[in-house]
């Protein structure tokens, strides 16, 4: 029973990391359909700003606290900048825009060896998230790292942010109405082009945000973000195009199963049959868990 | 000086403001390698209305799509109280008085009725002001304020595209088919709605319709479109109707 919570848990630490890097690009990919093969590199340069931070400061803690509105600052400012410098160009040309921001990715990652050298460098985590908390005690004891739990804890944060920005403000009923329908949205005295660049920011900001979260479980080096960009690709796809809710569920119920056929086969088992189980569902349902609805489709 | 003579020379009025609240003066616009519009020329006179007619295809929407600057025209220009805004983006026209209610009682599905408004009120000085005026002229749209757009009927949507349009407060109103694929017992509200802006001043609308009838009921003055060309116009009413007739059939 507590192999089965163990790995139900790991499974969750694991959605939550997929939910972090999905959900920028559940705003740039989904909401606004560009594919951005740079989103990767986005959440290297957050885990590198983390680096950097925590080499001026010293204090583990605080370089941390101040990496996450930094690092979303310095990826959004990137996400921004390739947006109007490219991306802008190429809407409505996917394979286009693919090429070029596979190209932009690959100069982000030769700059980062440049700059931090080829071997993968590492920060130390604040005292507080290197324990493990005990959820049950007893002979067969069910622990959890403090740095998953903080994990989850800033990706359910980011989804309630994302959701409430998007539901309430102003820049969110223009970024869903822009995702509507672009020319209304223009000729309702919307700039378009300027929600563009907003929305970019903030999806490639939170790709900062994540590549914060990752440098407590992982190294970090030049190639992270490329290694898990395609996870949250799929985690987008599968839980449908514009649809946040579908995001959430579909990267906890990917990780969980990932969990569970690991430790019931491999890791690479493990893999091939959860993109096997994503085929077959998107035979099933193209349009992914969530679809728009509704009465009309104007 | 009579108003012709100010359009056909340019002239500005004697308050200071040119005659003419919308121009297109020779416009070439289209899609792709497709030519839609050939060289047409539209005036739509301050506080006045003027509708085009025309068959299907004949480029009707083409015209309102690049006087709101959907479209950008090949040649030609498009003049907005005089100044040239041919190549000014949709929302800038918004900015200076121009508002565009597209065919097909378009909104934004997922939006509620009240967000479909607030989307447009955001950020404007009047916004709160100008939303009670138009839901004023609309008053069902308060009742559904929380539904989604997309589950409204089509007239109700039809509403709210005027009532989004009107809360720009626009000095000029484009209308594409207002009650093309309405329920005929809400056709006449909308009209009724239409005629009342257009009477009580400060609005100049450019109106695009099929049902020459109502067009004509509203127009000052009406252009014929055949094939992307003007091939007639001339003052609107009702007396207008036999001669829009037969340039339509011809």
């Amino acid at each position: 029973m507590t192999v089965i919570l163990g790995q139900s848990f790991t499974g969750i630490s694991i959605g939550a990391v997929l939910l972090l890097i999905a959900l920028g690009l559940s705003l740039t990919f989904g909401q606004m359909g560009v594919i951005n093969m740079a989103h990767g590199e986005f959440i290297m340069a957050g885990a590198y700003t983390t680096y950097v931070l925590q080499k001026a400061l010293g204090d583990a803690g605080l370089s941390l606290l101040l990496a996450l509105p930094v690092a979303f600052a310095v990826a959004g400012t990137l996400g921004a900048l390739l947006e109007w410098l490219l991306i802008r160009r190429l809407y409505l040309r996917p394979l286009d825009t693919l090429l070029v921001t596979w190209g932009v990715s690959l100069m982000l990652q030769q700059l980062a060896r440049d700059v931090f050298g080829a071997p993968n460098v590492q920060t130390r985590a604040p005292e507080l998230l290197t324990g493990n908390v005990t959820l049950i005690g007893g002979d067969d004891p069910l622990t959890v790292a403090n740095s998953r739990l903080f994990i989850l804890g800033l990706a359910l944060a980011a989804v309630a942010a994302l959701a409430l920005v998007l539901a309430l403000t102003p820049l969110g009923r223009r970024i869903r109405a822009v995702v509507q329908n672009r020319d209304l949205a223009e000729v309702s005295g919307i700039s378009t082009a300027r929600v563009d660049r907003t929305a970019f920011f903030v999806g490639s900001g939170l790709a900062g945000v994540a590549g914060v979260a990752l440098t407590l479980v992982g190294p970090i080096g030049p190639t992270m973000g490329t290694n898990i960009i395609i996870d949250a690709f799929l985690v987008v796809v599968v839980g449908g195009l514009g649809r946040l809710k579908g995001t959430v569920i579909t990267a906890f119920v990917l990780g969980v199963l990932q969990a569970v056929l690991e430790y019931s086969t491999t890791v690479s088992v493990a893999k091939v049959l959860v993109l096997v189980g994503i085929v077959a569902f998107l035979q099933w349902r193209p349009q992914g868990l969530y679809t728009l609805r509704t009465r009309s489709l104007v | 000086m009579t108003a012709t003579t100010e359009q056909a020379t340019g002239v500005r009025s004697t308050a200071g403001e040119p005659a003419e609240a919308l121009e297109l003066d020779a416009v070439r616009a289209g899609y792709q390698r497709s030519p839609v519009l050939h060289a047409v020329t539209v005036s739509v006179p301050r506080d006045g209305v003027t509708a085009v007619l025309g068959h299907n295809g004949a480029g009707k929407s083409t015209l309102l799509r690049t006087a709101a600057g959907l479209l950008v025209p090949r040649s030609g220009r498009v003049r907005l109280d005089g100044e040239d805004v041919t190549r000014r983006a949709p929302h800038q026209r918004v900015a200076r008085g121009l508002a565009y209610v597209p065919q097909g009682q378009q909104c934004f599905p997922q939006l509620t009725v009240a967000e479909n408004l607030r989307l447009v009120a955001d950020g404007r000085a009047r916004g709160r002001a100008a939303t009670d005026e138009a839901l004023d002229l609309f008053p069902a749209l308060r009742e559904l304020s929380r539904r989604r757009a997309g589950l409204l009927s089509g007239g109700q949507r039809q509403q709210l595209a005027l009532a989004r349009a009107l809360v720009t407060e626009p000095r000029v109103l484009l209308l594409d088919e207002p009650t093309e694929g309405i329920q005929p017992s809400v056709v006449a509200e909308i009209e009724e709605t239409i005629l009342a802006l257009t009477r009580r001043g400060g609005l100049s609308v450019l109106l695009v319709e099929q049902h020459v009838g109502f067009a004509l009921r509203a127009a000052d003055r009406y252009y014929v479109l055949e094939a992307g060309r003007i091939t007639s116009s001339g003052a609107g009413g009702e007396s207008a109707h036999g001669a829009v007739r037969e340039a339509l059939s011809v």
